[in-house]
């Protein structure tokens, strides 16, 4: 393995409040110690310009793999993850057939072993078959790997799975992660209820759908002490809840997409399937909620929900569609656009992309900061550097994304992972000693 | 795709308008003058409907496709005729009977349609928006006949050509529209052309009928008032648009009972005496008699509602004349 010397950069390191123009330097897949000399041999980045920050640790992704390869693939998927500066993903269970025991996390395994480019943590399945009736192996899954338990695309079924899933996870200090949803709320709902809805006739989805479900799930946390996640809170409401919760000293963390931290229903005009996202895109107010709530700590993570379509999926009535956009490529450079509005500051996106996801899902080796000695997970992007999305140019399966042909600003340049290059971008300037 | 935000009437034209419409899909992107101008064909169409022999060359040669994914009686046969009396060759699929059934795609359908040599498809489909989706994948002028709870904009054109035979002009009508129009592909549409034309809208319904957010339309929804008590809504109205009540809101839920709605909503004749004397009442049927209107006043001299169902052909035969117009 050799040395890359990634010089001139803006080390951005937030778990340890570094932020300062050095040169970094990875040797034998860990961060070197300062001051180290580079071996003859060693790969050079030009970093001058860029930052240099953790990979990146997206603590909800779809990899769609086993049984809807058609969508992405562990191979797929991860070089998204790459492209993206993501250094580790962790898959969510609703595969088919879903990740509801061990054999199927040690498959997840094997495959990410076989093909994967990052790292792939797998979660478990809450619910044996995603049916939300009995709680999965959860023990002998942790034991395989699982990072936290979802039956994500659903919530927990009932108020007595999740009691009984909470109280079961305690001991095993792994997350119950839910995606919150009254799902007799949303029954045939399409996007967010609102104006925008009645205007396109299109069945809304209110924002009481996903705060009912949050409120319940704090209610059992708060009663099992077990640890919970909410996962992608989209509206002011599930902001305030959770703001209660933790002060009250309730174990929750939640987590927001860069797509509803940056757009709102309006996206879904013109009746555009790659808009057409669960839980849906909301208003502005909600995204300014979302944007406090990440400053004040509510809001512990940005995770994608990566969830990659075919052309053919989405290339149909809106009400036909599937839930989800393809995320992994453009989030970053979402999250960007909140910077450079000044909303947010650089460090603390970087944070809510690198150590706090980290403490979420706790160990397995990932740190989330560039400390000496750690695992060399490294994310290089240029903030300033403007480009187009071109979906055909994804390394995702998944072209699905209401950001295709719109210009961001800010791209990721380099990602190393277990000190290994595994994507660099064409423009980036490489070097030899 | 959505042209328009807000009300998207212009101010007049100096010249006569030109018809730019490749597509109707809805009436919100139609300016006052557009709509002029479909009134004014109409007329021509109807002109040519009195006459003893009432076909005209005028598509002859072009096909026209009924496309229609849900049951339909009057707007198929209304579209059918009216591609008839302009001499288009005329082809009917319904979905339940064609390969539709077996899952071929919308796309696909209509590329199907296309490649038989459709010039103009009309559609009429249970989800909001399919007409969009068609109008961008073929070259065929796509006229919606219905979409889902969107819109249904031939329906709302004869609608107001039908209250332009008896009101002078539209601006400045108090209408009421009343029964269910959250579900509502007519009244939406009603809605859209009606405050374009300058006519002041009233829906009325119990509150889970109604439409959400319309308290705020943020430019994005017309202004229109809001009640939920019948008679405050008829008070003076000018014109009283009665909507068709599906029995499956009641199974749903939204409805205590049919019983509840009638008390409180059908129009019946000492209602309509809230209204001016010479309100005129609409109905875009079937009708529900008893349901949300009395027999008496569907049947009664004030009801046009069988005068809609004619003015529907001419309206539609105005509309297949102008689409045919734009090529590509």
């Amino acid at each position: 393995m050799k040395d890359i010397l990634i010089k001139g950069g803006r080390i951005i390191d937030p778990a340890v409040s570094r932020d300062e123009t050095a040169d970094l330097l990875i040797r034998a897949g860990k961060i070197a110690k300062a001051g180290t000399k580079p071996a003859a041999d060693a790969i050079i980045i030009d970093a001058a310009g860029m930052v240099v920050c953790p990979g990146f640790i997206d603590i909800h992704t779809h990899l769609r793999e086993p049984g809807d390869e058609e969508k992405e693939t562990i191979a797929s998927g991860t070089r998204a993850a790459a492209k993206g500066g993501f250094t580790t993903v962790c898959c969510m269970p609703n595969t088919n057939p879903p990740l509801d025991n061990a054999a199927a996390i040690e498959f997840v395994n094997e495959r990410a072993a076989e093909t994967g480019l990052v790292r792939v943590l797998p979660i478990g399945c809450i619910s044996q078959g995603r049916a939300g009736n009995i709680i999965t192996e959860m023990c002998d899954m942790a034991g395989a790997g699982a990072v936290g338990f979802s039956d994500d695309g659903s919530p927990a079924a009932t108020a007595v799975l999740l009691r009984h899933a909470l109280e079961y996870c305690r001991d095993l200090d792994r997350p119950v992660m839910d995606h919150c949803e009254d799902t007799a709320l949303t029954d045939g709902a399409q996007m967010n209820e609102g104006i925008i809805a009645t205007r396109l006739g299109l069945k809304g989805w209110p924002a009481a759908a996903e705060e009912i479900t949050v409120a319940r799930d704090v209610a059992l946390a708060e009663m099992t002490g077990g640890r919970l996640h909410i996962c992608h809170a989209t509206t002011a409401g599930v902001v305030d809840i959770v703001r209660r919760a933790k002060e009250k000293g309730i174990r929750v963390t939640c987590e927001v997409t860069p797509h509803h931290l940056t757009l709102t229903d309006e996206a879904v005009i013109g009746y555009n399937t790659d808009a057409k996202v669960s839980p849906p895109l909301r208003t502005r107010k909600d995204i300014d909620a979302l944007i406090v709530g990440l400053k004040e700590g509510v809001i512990d993570a940005i995770a994608t929900d990566h969830a990659p379509h075919t052309e053919v999926d989405k290339l149909c009535e809106f009400g036909y569609a599937p839930f989800g956009i393809s995320g992994l490529e453009t989030a970053l450079a979402s999250a960007l656009t909140l910077v450079h509005a000044g909303k947010l500051p650089l460090e603390l996106v970087i944070s809510k992309l690198t150590c706090e996801p980290a403490r979420i899902i706790g160990g397995h080796n990932l740190s989330g900061t560039l400390k000496a000695g750690e695992a060399a997970d490294v994310a290089v992007f240029d903030p300033n550097l403007s480009w187009t999305v071109n979906t055909r140019e994804f390394a995702s399966q998944g072209r699905n994304t209401p950001l295709a042909g719109q210009k961001l600003k800010g791209r990721v340049m380099a990602t190393i992972c277990r000190g290994e290059l595994v994507y660099s971008d064409d423009a980036l300037r490489k070097e030899s000693l | 795709m959505v042209k328009s935000i807000g009300n998207p009437a212009p101010a007049r034209a100096e010249e006569a308008p030109v018809w730019r419409h490749e597509h109707v899909l809805d009436i919100d992107d139609f300016s006052r003058d557009e709509i002029e101008l479909v009134f004014e064909t109409t007329t021509a169409m109807k002109d040519v409907l009195a006459r003893p022999i009432k076909k005209v060359p005028t598509l002859r040669g072009q096909t026209v496709v009924t496309l229609f994914y849900e049951p339909s009686t009057r707007t198929r046969v209304s579209f059918e005729l009216a591609a008839k009396y302009l001499s288009a060759d005329v082809s009917n699929l319904a979905a339940q009977t064609s390969s539709v059934s077996k899952g071929e795609s919308l796309v696909d359908t209509l590329a199907t349609l296309e490649s038989l040599g459709a010039n103009i498809v009309v559609m009429r489909h249970p989800l909001s928006g399919a007409p969009y989706l068609a109008s961008r994948y073929v070259n065929a002028n796509i006229i919606n006949a219905g979409d889902g709870w969107h819109a249904h904009p031939t329906q709302s054109l004869l609608d107001m050509y039908t209250i332009r035979e008896y009101k002078p002009k539209l601006d400045g009508l108090r209408v009421a529209i009343i029964g269910d129009i959250r579900h509502s592909r007519v009244a939406h549409s009603n809605v859209w052309g009606l405050t374009t034309m300058g006519a002041e809208v009233v829906i009325c319904a119990p509150t889970t009928l109604l439409p959400v957010g319309m308290e705020s339309p943020q430019g994005q929804y017309p202004k229109v008032a809001v009640e939920t008590d019948i008679d405050r809504a008829l008070k003076d109205a000018d014109v009283v648009m009665m909507l068709r009540l599906q029995k499956e809101r009641q199974q749903g839920g939204l409805l205590p009972t049919i019983r509840e709605y009638v008390r409180r909503y059908k129009l019946t004749p000492e209602r309509l005496k809230l209204a001016k004397p010479d309100a005129l009442v609409l109905h875009p049927g079937p009708v529900n008699e008893e349901v949300e209107i009395a027999r008496e006043v569907a049947q009664g001299n004030q009801s046009v509602i069988n005068k809609q169902v004619t003015n529907g052909v001419a309206v539609r035969m105005a509309l297949l004349y102008l689409v045919a117009g734009v090529k590509l």
